[in-house]
């Protein structure tokens, strides 16, 4: 092959693959351009770099109450999941009876239910509870981490079950055991590290989910300032679609944790989005 | 050990996540059937009135369900073929031996990490006002105007952003598949002076099957179950047009106040995503023991 059709060529994936992200640029570009200048040329660059629509969103969107918000319940959520997941898993996978079978068996069954079937009553449900148990689970950042850690374990438990059987070889816990360890320490000083390729695995999917998800915290919080990103950018979204500059601003400003994510862990990210699907 | 203390390791490390496993899932879901034989709207003061299979005999009679039932299934097809077209192109794209691949993988499969509420609001702008300047401006205005206010378009918007969002995920598959083929069935085929189309057609697509079949059903599933982007880019309309089953069992419920039909909506929602998954399973097990 010559030389400078093969260069033409590498320039003309990176162009497409730039094409196909347009509407990225043209969120980042019109979030600096007055109203005027918006309307004149959607697609130009901006003429001056002015952070104003962005001090404004921050402002509107309460951006950093819910930045906060979000990184708490997405962090605690996906450290409890990993936590009582993988303890489930693997004691399921090393107990060989008809309880584990059917308890693992009802974890993957599940996985087949739509949030929408089980919405309305999870809400009555957890309302009933917190009538009962002095605890509130409905509009508390609590709640809403216990109920992600319930729709999600089943992904997990499955996963690290399948990685359990796979690749943990029994006879080092057998021999762990013979020195007197305890079922929690063998757990936790021999076989948790062993885990940790699939841990990587179960905790990239769940940020994506956990930190995307929008009908369960909508459902669940009703308070102003326990919102989320994705609740913040719903109400501010609804109150400034008239003004599209702000509008861009504060949807950029949404953005860029989940590039700053990407950054840092794109190779992890494809990686685990693969194993997640073909499972 | 004992086999008493075994049952205690048992039950102190399986209890806790399945008190919360139960709570969550558990309860809520048999509650939810049983919720979709009654009449109700929701408010705990009004009474709950017992009506059997009614609710799941007036959904045939209810032409907004049925009209939902309908664009559903236009849309998952319409996205099916889409999204593995665009799929499996960009991953024949970035499999080539050029050094942009890493960079071009890496920016296609962005999209998919940007949550579907905000996927939709950016292009609900692009729809909205973007599409008419560019329109006025180049003078392509069948093309480009505003898709979102007319309901056979809004609904190919809808597809848009959809594939814009999925592509890049299924890439990442079919890139796994690509890359499991055996280098020595290409070589032979270059061998015996094969062009490229020819190697496409006879050898990697054919192998690339199991890839196509798991790729068909997750997007099958994706796009049945799809409720952000629907929310944040068409809400619904116009006029109803675009209110796909997710968007139409939570409207039914919370916007309607009918909690009972609307759960039974819900409950019928399981079994089809429910069949769905099964028949993936089962075709996905038989072809790898086939294979």
């Amino acid at each position: 092959m010559k030389k400078s059709s093969k260069l033409i060529r590498e320039l003309l994936l990176l162009l497409g693959a730039l094409v196909f992200l347009s509407p990225v640029y043209i969120m980042v570009v019109n979030s600096f351009k007055n109203r005027q200048e918006l309307y004149e040329n959607v697609i130009a660059l901006p003429s001056e770099f002015s952070l104003q629509y962005y001090l404004d969103a921050m402002d509107k969107m309460n951006f950093m109450t819910a930045l906060g918000n979000s990184l708490f319940i997405t962090i605690t959520s996906v450290i409890f999941i990993v936590i009582l997941s993988s303890m489930t898993a693997w004691m399921l996978a090393r107990t060989d009876n008809v309880l584990s079978k059917i308890i693992f068996m009802t974890f993957i069954a599940t996985m087949l239910i739509p949030f929408q079937t089980l919405m309305m009553p999870l809400i009555q449900f957890m309302d009933t509870l917190s009538g009962v148990l002095p605890v509130e689970m409905l509009n508390t950042r609590g709640g809403l981490i216990y109920m992600h850690v319930g729709f999600n374990a089943g992904m997990a438990v499955f996963l690290y079950h399948g990685f359990v059987r796979s690749t943990v070889p029994i006879s080092l816990e057998e021999a762990a055991t013979i020195d007197g360890c305890t079922k929690f320490g063998l757990f936790w000083r021999i076989v948790f590290p062993m885990l940790k390729p699939i841990t990587v695995t179960v905790i990239i999917l769940n940020v994506i989910q956990i930190w995307n998800d929008f009908l369960l915290p909508s459902l669940t919080l009703t308070d102003t300032s326990l919102r989320t990103i994705p609740l913040s950018t719903f109400y501010f979204f609804g109150e400034f679609t008239i003004q599209w500059n702000l509008a861009m601003a504060g949807l950029t400003l949404t953005v860029i944790p989940v590039v700053i994510f990407y950054i840092f862990a794109q190779k992890h990210i494809i990686k685990g989005i693969g194993e997640g699907a073909v499972k | 050990m004992t086999n008493r203390m075994t049952k205690g390791w048992f039950a102190l490390f399986t209890i806790p996540l399945l008190l919360i496993f139960v709570t969550v899932v558990i309860i809520p879901f048999l509650m939810g059937i049983y919720y979709s034989f009654f009449d109700w709207d929701g408010i705990g003061a009004n009474p709950m009135v017992f009506v059997g299979l009614d609710n799941y005999l007036q959904l045939f009679s209810d032409t907004r369900f049925m009209d939902s039932a309908w664009i559903t299934v236009k849309f998952t097809i319409l996205a099916l073929i889409t999204v593995n077209i665009l799929g499996v192109t960009f991953a024949l794209l970035v499999t080539s031996a050029l050094k942009t691949v890493n960079a071009a993988r890496a920016m296609l499969f962005m999209p998919n990490l940007i949550g579907g509420l905000i996927l939709g609001y950016i292009w609900q702008f692009i729809f909205t006002d973007a599409f008419k300047i560019i329109g006025e401006a180049t003078g392509f205005e069948s093309v480009f105007f505003n898709w979102l206010l007319n309901p056979d378009y809004s609904l190919y918007a809808l597809v848009f952003v959809f594939t814009w969002q999925m592509a890049g995920y299924m890439m990442i598959i079919y890139i796994a598949g690509i890359q499991g083929i055996s280098n020595d069935v290409i070589e032979a085929s270059m061998i015996d002076g094969a062009s490229y189309w020819q190697r496409l057609r006879k050898i990697i697509l054919p192998l690339l099957m199991p890839s196509f079949t798991i790729c068909l059903f997750l997007t099958l599933s994706f796009a049945f179950k799809i409720y952000d982007v629907n929310l944040s880019l068409t809400g619904g309309g116009p006029v109803n047009s675009t209110e796909l089953f997710a968007l139409h069992i939570y409207n039914e419920i919370f916007g309607y106040g009918n909690y009972g039909f609307g759960q039974a909506k819900a409950v019928i929602f399981f079994v089809i995503v429910a069949a769905v998954t099964l028949t993936q399973v089962y075709i996905t097990k038989k072809r790898e023991v086939e294979m």
